[in-house]
Formats: C-alpha cells, sequence, structure tokens
C-alpha cells in the first residue's frame, strides 16, 4: 500500500456514512414543512432508542488497534494543501454548519433544539474520525489534523452545538489512542454506531486557577481492586444525558490519571452549570459522590505523558474552535462595515474600522496556521507540546480580541442579540480556559 | 496533505545559514553597530558563498533573487518548495544573526529582488553578479511612491533622470541602484518606471549616509540624480505608460520581497527569544508549556505569549512564500506575512529587554541592539499601516480611492 492509497483511505468511510445520510439531502431542502415533518419523526425513535443501554464487551482484538503515524510528514516538504479526502469532509461539514448550525444556534442558546442537531451531527460520522478501521472507524493514520478541520468548520456555524456534537469524538478518539483491548471492544462499537451516545471528556474543575494537573477530584484505591472516584467537574457537555464520561482525577499517591466513567453506575449528580457562551453544548455539572470504578476503567495505565497528550490535544481541539468562530466574526463584519452608512459613507471606508477587520484577519490565519502545525506534529508523532501551548496562547488572546472586535465594529447593534456577533464574544471566550472536553 | 515543518531538502541550506550567523554575523555585531558606515569586510567572502548556495538549485535559493518567478513555477505540478521559501528560511536564520550585515551582504540587495522579478531574460544576464540596491522613497514621497518626483525623459538612446533619492539601503556600496522615476507626473502612478543605473554614473551623486537608530552596519545613503543618463535598455519592464496597471508591474517586486523582510522580522524575533529564553532559565525561571500561563511566573508567562506571536508571524511567512512557489497569487497573504512580523518583532524586541532588565539595555548583549534594529523591519518595504491599508482592502473589496 502506498502512502498515497492510506492517505486515500482516511475519511472514505466517514464520508460514505455522510453520504448515506439523509443529513446530506435534506441540507438541500428549504422547505420549512418538510424539515418539521422530519424532525417530528427523529424525536419520537430517539427518545426510544435512548432508553437503557448498556455497554456489553464486544468482541475483543488481541491487541488494541491504534492509528498509524500520518505519512504526510514522509514527503519532507511544506504543504498547506488539505487531501482530496479532507476537502470532501470540510465541504460537508460546511454545509451542515450553515443549513443547520448557524439557524439553529440562538435558540439552541435557549435549550431548544439541540438534542435533534446531535442527532443529525451524528450521521455525520464525526466519532469516526479518530478511530481505527478495524474498530469501526474511518482512519487508518493519526488524524489530528482531520479533527481539529472538523472542529473549525462546525464552530464557525456555532461553537455550542459543534462542541456538543463532538463530544462523543473526543472520547471515541482517546478510546483509540489510549484505550487496551477490553475497553476498546466494550464502548466503541457503542460510539462508532449510527445510535451515538452522549459522552464527555470530564477534566476541567470549578475553580479559579484551574491547572488540569493539580486536580482535586480524587481516585483512591478500592480494597478489592478499582478505585473509588470523588469529585466535582465542571462545563461539561451534554452532561445530563452522558452515558459515558472520561474522568480526570487524582490517583491517591500518583498523578493526575484518566478514568471511564458510566453514571448509570451510581453516585454520579449532575446539574445544568449554564455559562457566559457555548449554551448550545448544554453544559452541565458533575458531582462523582463514591463512585466505585473497577481497575478497568483506568484509561492509559495512568501514564503521566498520556494525560499530558490528552490536555495538549484538547487544547489544539479548543483553538480549532477559536479559529472556526473567528473566521464567523471575520465573514459576518465585512459586508456590514461595507454596508453600515456613516458620515456620508460605509464605515468601512475609515482606516480605523478597516484596520481593525485587518488585524482580525491577520490574527486569526496565524492562530490557524499554529495550530494546523500542532496537529500535524501530532499525526507525525513528532513533540508538539510546545506547537499546541502556543495555539492556545493565541485562541486565549487572540480568540477574545477578535471576538471583542467583531462587537466593537458593530457598534450598538453589535450588543444586541439579533446579530451573533454577541454570542461568538461569549463563545471565543470560553477557548483559552476550557480544558478537556474536545480532542483531535 | 498537511506538513508545515522545514522541507528536509532545506536542512543543510538551513543549517549553513545558521552557522553564518552563529560564526560570521554575530562575532562582529557590536562591532559595525558602533563602526556605522565602516564598510563590513567579512562579508566579501560569504557573499561568494552565498552566491554559491544560490547555484545549488535543487537545494533552493538563499539570496535576494530567490524571488524571481520562472515561467515553469505555473501550473499543477503538484505541492513546490522552492527558491521563495528556501530563501526565506535561510533568511530568517541569517537575521537571527544580524539583520543589518545580512542587508550588507554583497549582491542580496532589494534592487537584486527587483531585477530578479521583473528584468528580462537579457537584463538579467546583463546585470547578473551585481550589488543592486533600490531607490524609491524621496524626501516628499515614503509610503506614497506614486506621488515620486524624479523624472526620466527619453533623449535620443538615453534616458534623463532627475530628482532626489533618499534612504537607499546599501546605496553606498552596492554596483547598481535601481531608480523609480516617473515619466510623465502628470499621469500618475501608470508612469512610474524603474531604471537600473551605475553606481559609477557621475549623474548619481552621493549626498549623504545617516545616522540611525539601528541597522547601523547597513549604509543607507541620500543621492541626488542630475541629468543622470541611462542608456534605454536599462529601463525594467515595459516601456510604454499603460493606463490601466503599468504600476502594477513595479509593485510586483513587493508581492515578492515581502515574505522575505518578514523572513527577516521572524529571524530577529528569534534571536530575542533564544537570548531571552537563556538569561530567564539562569534567573532560574523555565517555560512550561504545560502549565497554564496564569500559573507561572509572569516573565514566563509573557515569554509564552510571545512566543505564540513568534509562531504565527513564522508560519505566515512560511505560507506566503511557499504560496509563491506554486504561483498562487500572494498578495494578501505577503502582506499578513509582514504586518504580523513587522509588529511582532518590535513588540517582542521591546518586551525582552524589559525582561531582561539592566542587562537588556546594556550594551554587553545584543538585545538592545535588536531592539532598535527591529524598528526599520516594520517600516521598510511597506510600514505597518501599509499592510494593513493592503490587507483590508483586498479582504472589503475597497479601491484605494475608497479606503485611503
Amino acid at each position: 500500500m502506498t502512502a498515497a492509497d492510506r492517505s486515500m483511505a482516511l475519511g472514505l468511510r466517514a464520508l460514505t456514512r455522510i453520504a448515506g445520510s439523509d443529513v446530506v439531502d435534506r441540507l438541500g431542502v428549504r422547505k420549512p414543512a418538510e424539515r418539521v415533518l422530519y424532525r417530528a419523526t427523529r424525536d419520537g425513535f430517539k427518545v426510544a432508542g435512548r432508553a437503557g443501554r448498556t455497554f456489553a464487551a464486544g468482541s475483543r482484538l488481541g491487541r488494541p488497534a491504534r492509528p498509524r503515524p500520518s505519512s504526510a510528514a514522509g514527503t519532507g516538504l511544506f504543504d498547506l494543501t488539505l487531501d482530496d479526502e479532507q476537502q470532501m469532509l470540510v465541504e460537508a461539514w460546511r454545509d451542515f454548519a450553515s443549513a443547520r448550525l448557524r439557524p439553529a444556534a440562538a435558540a439552541a442558546e435557549r435549550g431548544e433544539g439541540a438534542k435533534e442537531i446531535f442527532a443529525e451531527a451524528n450521521e455525520l460520522g464525526l466519532t469516526m474520525l479518530g478511530v481505527p478501521e478495524e474498530l469501526g472507524g474511518a482512519i487508518s493514520e493519526r488524524s489530528a489534523v482531520t479533527a481539529m478541520l472538523a472542529a473549525e468548520t462546525l464552530a464557525h456555524g456555532d461553537a455550542g452545538l459543534a462542541v456538543g456534537a463532538l463530544a462523543p469524538a473526543a472520547v471515541a478518539t482517546a478510546l483509540a489512542l489510549w484505550g487496551d483491548a477490553d475497553q476498546q471492544a466494550r464502548y466503541l462499537p457503542a460510539l462508532v454506531s449510527e445510535d451515538v451516545p452522549a459522552a464527555a471528556l470530564a477534566i476541567a474543575e470549578p475553580r479559579a486557577l484551574f491547572d488540569p494537573r493539580q486536580l482535586e477530584t480524587v481516585a483512591r484505591p478500592a480494597p478489592g481492586g478499582g478505585y473509588v472516584l470523588s469529585g466535582t467537574k465542571t462545563l461539561v457537555p451534554r452532561a445530563e444525558e452522558a452515558e459515558l464520561l472520561i474522568v480526570a482525577a487524582r490517583v491517591e499517591g500518583g498523578g493526575p490519571a484518566l478514568f471511564l466513567v458510566e453514571p448509570s453506575a451510581g453516585g454520579v449528580h449532575v446539574k445544568a452549570d449554564p455559562a457566559m457562551g457555548l449554551r448550545g453544548a448544554a453544559l452541565g455539572r458533575l458531582r462523582l459522590e463514591e463512585v466505585t470504578v473497577g481497575a478497568n476503567a483506568l484509561l492509559g495505565a495512568a501514564d503521566p505523558k498520556v494525560y499530558a497528550e490528552a490536555i495538549a490535544r484538547s487544547r489544539m481541539a479548543w483553538a480549532a474552535i477559536a479559529a472556526g468562530v473567528g473566521r464567523a466574526v471575520l465573514d459576518y463584519v465585512i459586508p456590514y462595515v461595507n454596508e453600515r452608512i456613516a458620515f456620508g459613507e460605509p464605515v468601512s471606508h475609515r482606516q480605523a474600522v478597516a484596520f481593525s477587520v485587518a488585524d482580525i484577519a491577520v490574527e486569526l490565519e496565524g492562530l490557524r496556521l499554529v495550530t494546523l502545525r500542532a496537529a500535524a506534529r501530532a499525526d507525525a508523532e513528532a513533540g508538539f507540546a510546545r506547537e499546541a501551548a502556543l495555539a492556545r496562547s493565541l485562541a486565549t488572546e487572540k480568540g477574545m480580541q477578535i471576538g471583542s472586535e467583531g462587537v466593537q465594529l458593530l457598534g450598538g447593534a453589535g450588543y444586541i442579540a439579533e446579530h451573533p456577533v454577541e454570542r461568538w464574544y461569549r463563545d471565543l471566550r470560553a477557548t483559552g480556559l476550557m480544558e478537556g472536553v474536545l480532542v483531535v | 496533505m498537511i506538513n508545515l515543518e522545514v522541507p528536509r531538502k532545506f536542512g543543510p541550506l538551513v543549517a549553513q545559514a545558521r552557522q553564518v550567523a552563529d560564526e560570521v554575523f554575530r562575532p562582529i555585531s557590536r562591532k559595525y553597530d558602533r563602526e556605522e558606515h565602516a564598510r563590513p569586510v567579512e562579508l566579501d567572502m560569504l557573499a561568494a558563498l552565498i552566491d554559491g548556495m544560490n547555484d545549488g538549485s535543487d537545494m533552493g535559493g538563499a539570496g535576494a533573487a530567490g524571488v524571481r518567478r520562472s515561467a515553469n513555477d505555473d501550473g499543477p505540478q503538484g505541492n513546490r518548495n522552492g527558491s521563495n521559501l528556501s530563501t526565506a528560511l535561510s533568511i530568517m536564520e541569517l537575521c537571527r544573526g544580524d539583520v543589518g550585515l545580512l542587508l550588507s551582504v554583497p549582491r542580496q540587495g532589494l534592487g537584486n529582488s527587483a531585477i530578479a522579478s521583473v528584468a528580462d531574460d537579457e537584463q538579467l544576464e546583463r546585470f547578473a553578479g551585481q550589488w543592486a540596491a533600490m531607490a524609491i522613497t524621496e524626501p516628499e514621497a515614503g509610503s506614497d511612491s506614486a506621488a515620486i518626483r524624479t523624472t526620466a525623459v527619453l533623449d535620443g538612446e538615453d534616458y534623463v533622470l532627475n530628482g532626489e533619492k533618499i534612504y537607499v539601503t546599501a546605496g553606498e556600496r552596492a554596483d547598481l541602484v535601481v531608480v523609480w522615476a516617473t515619466l510623465d507626473r502628470s499621469l500618475g502612478r501608470a508612469a512610474i518606471k524603474s531604471f537600473v543605473v551605475e553606481r559609477s554614473n557621475p549623474g548619481l551623486k552621493l549626498d549623504r549616509l545617516e545616522h540611525k537608530l539601528g541597522i547601523r552596519a547597513s549604509d543607507t545613503a541620500a543621492f541626488r540624480l542630475e541629468d543622470c543618463r541611462v542608456p534605454k535598455e536599462d529601463l525594467l519592464g515595459p516601456p510604454g505608460i499603460e493606463v490601466t496597471n503599468g504600476f502594477a508591474g513595479a509593485m510586483q517586486t513587493f508581492d515578492n520581497t515581502r515574505p522575505l523582510v518578514a523572513a527577516m522580522a521572524v529571524g530577529l524575533t528569534r534571536a530575542c527569544l533564544e537570548t531571552t529564553r537563556e538569561l530567564l532559565a539562569d534567573a532560574g525561571v523555565e517555560v512550561d508549556w504545560d502549565v497554564p500561563a496564569a500559573r507561572q511566573t509572569a516573565a514566563a508567562a509573557d515569554y509564552l505569549a510571545m512566543d505564540a506571536d513568534y509562531e504565527a508571524a513564522y508560519l505566515l511567512t512560511l505560507q506566503a512564500a511557499w504560496m509563491a512557489d506554486n504561483g498562487k497569487p500572494n498578495s494578501l497573504q505577503a502582506s499578513m506575512a509582514k504586518a504580523k512580523a513587522g509588529r511582532t518583532c518590535v513588540d517582542v524586541a521591546l518586551r525582552c529587554v524589559a525582561l531582561a532588565s539592566t542587562l537588556g539595555y546594556g550594551e554587553e548583549l545584543l538585545l538592545e541592539k535588536w531592539a532598535r534594529d527591529a524598528k526599520i523591519l516594520d517600516i521598510f518595504e511597506g510600514t505597518q499601516q501599509i499592510q494593513l491599508l493592503i490587507i483590508a482592502r483586498q479582504l472589503l473589496g475597497l479601491s484605494s480611492a475608497q479606503l485611503r
């Protein structure tokens, strides 16, 4: 198999999933009545399908399957071209983001319609993007770049909904990267199925100066093997409907580690945890009270490298979200400042306004390239701690700046919810402080 | 497929440039900063080396001529890593050494880039092997290069040039000066042409050399052109006045050289960050990529933020150069790279001086010099404000009459 052949395999299965889905057909349908009809059917089905899922150990591979390092670096050439599959996937995601996420964003902030959107998003095969073919996923090679493109492109539609839609994919990717054969066999079949369970990677805890390496959630070794988890996790997407969690906890007498937790096992309390933005993600707070898990719940054998990598991959994903929302801001303000007349001419004719637009574009492009390099290095199995940290730094500083400029350029109108820039202002503040949740 | 690492084939070139920076430039940096206007003779030998780097075509170019877009650069031949990228990479390394000295390397002037960009094949051959400076700015025409007053009048087989030119980098030392002049001031930018003037031309009179904030190793000349006769075959580009896009040809040079000036800024930024990181480590501050910035010392957090801006400038620059190699229109990306790299290098250099505090401000180290050198990189080849204008006009679809 040549490098080119292998690269062809990437994404093809995800594309097949998209092609077979009626979401794509419906993207072309503009008649509201038909959409409503579709949604009604969908609602009834989903509730039934959701009830009483149990994760059962499926057929197990002899050893865990992992995606291979990317062959992109093999050419030894600098290249900013997406491969054909990535281009096709991005186009499909872009359609979905503009036809479904953007129009649904405002209502989703009020808690309306998000579940339907997540169900539709499942048909895009997002959970397959980080999972090898042997395990029912779409890839053979590591695909942080593709996952980054998914986060960026979907966030252009709406960040909150994108985060909610991608949350189960983060769990699937984590299992593919760090799960053992038993863990992969138990959870991945459901995650790559057509009825994807809500799942989330819960790392953040509610306190100032939160550092993911200094966790207060603790995993106490249980007498008969296994662990007992206690602590609080915050800003967990779709927490109330989550069927599977990956929870970060400090192993008593050791460092931080990741644990697979099925909330149905008991001891997991959930409540809504609404925040400044990302409201479409249905953020929730988890309180773990003496949650008992087996020894087989420990992901990645408590290897500190695995934990550090999870944090870095999550920061890249958030930087990708910032790039997507930042692009949405830029795309929105350009026509606005060209059409808004003040003092007899479009406000865009003033340097103070035009330079602000240029600054958004410059910082956005920088943020995007830095994130892209971090992801490509992860795929090539080169070190990426520095690059991920820099992507995060830009997502924090420039993301905030872009969000603020976006509102400013619209003036008073920017402050009114009639325009989406106020939502992006709120969403962009998240991208520099969130930990976990997403993984590329 | 996405890969944003230094191309493997340019590895030796980059390593060589890095060696030049460390072994040739750095040891004489302070000397020529103090001895402003003294010619850095150490660079004559180096020039031959860089000529050699350019000839190894497979390895990619390393000098000012690397910006030429040959016909076979076009067309869908797959991904190409050519001389724009290799030149940007080697300039970064060399300016990690010293920007002023890079500007003083014989035969690597902006005039050489202009010739490489717009000369025909005959001219290219005729001017080969010569050092060419660039003379655009006048006392009354800086960023507004369409306002230049230097005139060129055809008289028999010669153009006769009259006017005043300032801020000519390497103007004293170069063999040739590429002079911008107008054929007819009433016709605006369309009438502006560039002429290759021999430095020895008696009509090209050196007025003075400037004393500057930084890049003192590089000479900055002011000239008067007094009935300066230039053979008409030394006009670069088409001789006619095309009202529609005559100016575009002259400006094309800038599309090609902006990523290279951005590369200079990236190199200087890298030098500041490397030195500062060592100084911070000496002072007991380690930068940790895994720890949130707010959980580190203010100095480490500052460093992280500067490194992030550096990385953005670095990749924007490589993107612009890569697009040029692949025949993609890159005017927008070239200006983004120049804008980001220009402001980043000034910001980083000044902040690094502050972080190194008294040590940073003193002449014992080079940080204070780099902070002085940095400022020109956000000014020449299009100021920050000019880059923002170019970017904004493109994004907003506005003309220069609408967005002034």
